[in-house]
């Protein structure tokens, strides 16, 4: 796709831009650079460069000091992506806990390899590193949600629910609800837990 | 095994309500006035006896830390409180729960902290990938505006104070202290030469402490129940409860409070359901986050888990995020994925780091299929200690560290793949 020619924030996003750079000391609006970019992105559905440049002029700052933190952090797409973007976690914690096996059952039910977005744009693949719900391994993330405790059974399940267009329960898709063991917690389980002491 | 009582985050599971009401009827909230008016100099002391240690894996006396900021401004620059929230060292888990299910404890911890430092905003970094977190956090911050718990005169104090919340947006490298202040201040995250230390010279110029979630979230239940409690917790220098994650080959991977100094084998076999297949089908931990080198079974058998002990067999405990692998694991494998993470994670400021880091995982991804000769072993070995201490952070030595652990304890398996791919070769070539 080719980069829109500009970009400005919707009334709505400039208000709430203004809200986030209020909460910065006066003159260093600067460190609103982040949440501007995500909020960008959150608007265009990835990064566009006219956005960079909008986001470098509210800020009062050079286009290349904006360009060079979009290019240092992973979740800015500086390229179109999938109306829906799967990123699956591969490192050590979840690799143990068979993210090879997630991988491959994505790979197979998606017809696209890590890296690649589906001809229809409707999906895109990729691999990220440590997400940081280990002992929920392996998992995924499509949006701003986490997907836990998954089988290649369950990964392929999450794709044919979106495909579907029906409602994703984020979390862990096993028997527990948090980070509890799965068979139940054996602390924290109220005034009347055995076993204490 | 610690008693619920003595358990800070009785909401870890998030099976009770996480916002203010909930809060306050876990303990959250109460008395919070009358601790801030026994002044900084009192809290400050109460966490030096408590030997309360920074959670975010250095451990560095967190009562020390904070007395190291001015208490006076001499030249009218603020003083800074920055939580760092951006956690991402693999097999960490604990400052995820701790925001969603008990955020209350983060701000009123961050009140109090910043009370006791003369600062009258902070802020909380959150590693951007935590969307929903970050969502109860923010709701958790507005509640205690809302309830005139934070903000002017926060908790009736005369105390005024600020808390801000700032999403990343996916560097592990901005977990440095130093790389999180220049993100936070809207450049890379690139971390900077010290000294200047934070204390002196941190976000925008002036004095901050960078404390790590849980360091501050475990702040106020020790201080309404005083510093000898969590003292007696533990052993001496590795006191309190510690959040432990433990993931990877156990029945049941999970979060648990537990007494600082539990032993690793304890922590396994009744938190996280033992390893799969019996205890004796162990392989190796990675007992405190990717970072630190791996121990074998022979010494996960007897090693207790705090600073010390585990500094002792050449490991650490890091974050407290214990990675079990079993004996069906590739741990040259396990050990490479790692060194993969670290050259994709590396900021490529410093060149020993933004080269070794690459070179270190080509060698390893070699040696995982034997495609070696046994002298790079020694020579891989040597390369990781070039690297260690020779970068501006701490990232180079967390490459390093994971195959020189690797080296010490499994040389004879990496000496075996080798071998057996030569052999390999050369019975095709006979």
């Amino acid at each position: 796709m080719e980069q829109p020619v500009s970009f400005a924030f919707n009334d709505e996003n400039m208000k709430t831009a203004e809200a986030i750079i209020a909460r910065y000391p006066q003159g260093r609006q600067q460190s609103a650079v982040l949440p501007l970019l995500d909020l960008a992105q959150r608007q265009t559905g990835w990064l566009p460069r006219a956005a960079v440049h909008a986001v470098a002029e509210l800020l009062e700052m050079a286009e290349i000091r904006v360009w060079e933190v979009a290019t240092f952090y992973t979740m800015f797409d500086l390229d179109p992506v999938g109306r829906t973007c799967i990123n699956v976690c591969t490192t050590t914690p979840c690799w143990l806990g068979g993210s090879a096996g997630i991988v491959a059952a994505l790979e197979g039910a998606l017809g696209i390899a890590l890296g690649e977005t589906s001809a229809d744009g409707a999906f895109t693949l990729r691999e990220v590193e440590c997400l940081g719900a280990c002992v929920n391994a392996p998992l995924v993330q499509i949006g701003d949600d986490y997907y836990e405790d998954l089988s290649p059974e369950s990964a392929v399940a999450l794709v044919e629910a979106v495909k579907a267009g029906t409602a994703l329960t984020p979390g862990p898709q096993s028997a527990r609800r948090g980070t509890e063991p799965v068979s139940g917690a054996k602390t924290l389980r109220g005034q009347d837990s055995p076993g204490e002491g | 095994m610690l008693a619920d009582k003595d358990r800070v985050f009785t909401n870890l599971y998030g099976f009770e309500d996480w916002r203010l009401d909930g809060a306050r009827a876990r303990g959250d909230w109460d008395g919070t006035k009358a601790i801030m008016a026994k002044g900084a100099a009192w809290i400050i002391e109460e966490i030096k006896e408590s030997g309360l240690r920074g959670r975010g894996g250095a451990g560095f006396p967190a009562g020390v830390k904070w007395s190291f900021m001015p208490q006076d401004s001499k030249d009218g620059r603020p003083n800074y409180l920055v939580i760092n929230a951006d956690e991402g060292e693999p097999g960490t888990c604990k400052d995820r729960d701790m925001m969603r299910n008990d955020p209350h404890k983060l701000v009123e911890g961050a009140l109090l902290a910043s009370s006791a430092m003369n600062a009258h905003a902070a802020y909380i970094y959150i590693r951007g990938e935590f969307y929903r977190e970050a969502e109860n956090l923010q709701a958790a911050i507005d509640q205690a505006y809302a309830a005139g718990l934070i903000g002017p005169d926060a908790c009736g104090s005369g105390f005024d104070f600020d808390l801000y919340l700032h999403r990343g947006a996916g560097a592990y490298i901005c977990g440095e202290e130093t790389a999180l202040l220049e993100s936070l201040e809207g450049k890379k995250g690139q971390p900077r030469l010290k000294p200047p230390f934070p204390a002196a010279a941190g976000l925008y110029g002036c004095p901050t402490t960078v404390n790590n979630v849980e360091t501050i979230a475990v702040a106020p239940t020790i201080l309404r129940r005083g510093a000898a409690w969590f003292a007696g917790l533990g052993r001496p220098n590795n006191t309190g409860t510690k959040v432990f994650c433990i993931s990877g080959h156990v029945n049941e991977p999970c979060n648990v409070e537990e007494e600082m100094g539990i032993p690793l084998k304890e922590l396994i076999e009744k938190h996280a359901g033992g390893v799969r297949g019996g205890w004796g089908n162990l392989l190796a931990v990675i007992p405190g986050g990717s970072s630190v080198p791996l121990i074998p079974k022979s010494i996960c058998e007897t090693v207790h888990m705090d600073f010390d002990a585990l500094k002792d067999v050449k490991s650490g405990l890091g974050t407290a995020a214990v990675i079990v692998m079993d004996k069906s694991t590739d741990i040259i494998a396990a050990i490479a994925r790692l060194s993969k993470f670290y050259m994709h994670e590396s900021c490529g400021q410093c060149t020993p780091c933004r080269e070794g880091t690459g070179w270190m995982w080509r060698v390893m991804e070699r040696l995982v299929q034997g495609r070696a000769e046994l002298s790079e072993i020694d020579m891989l070995l040597e390369v990781t200690t070039e690297i260690e201490g020779h970068t501006i952070c701490a990232l180079g030595d967390a490459a390093a560290w994971p195959i020189q652990g690797l080296i010490r304890h499994f040389r004879p398996e990496i000496e075996k793949r080798i071998e057996t791919t030569q052999a390999a070769k050369g019975g095709r070539a006979a």
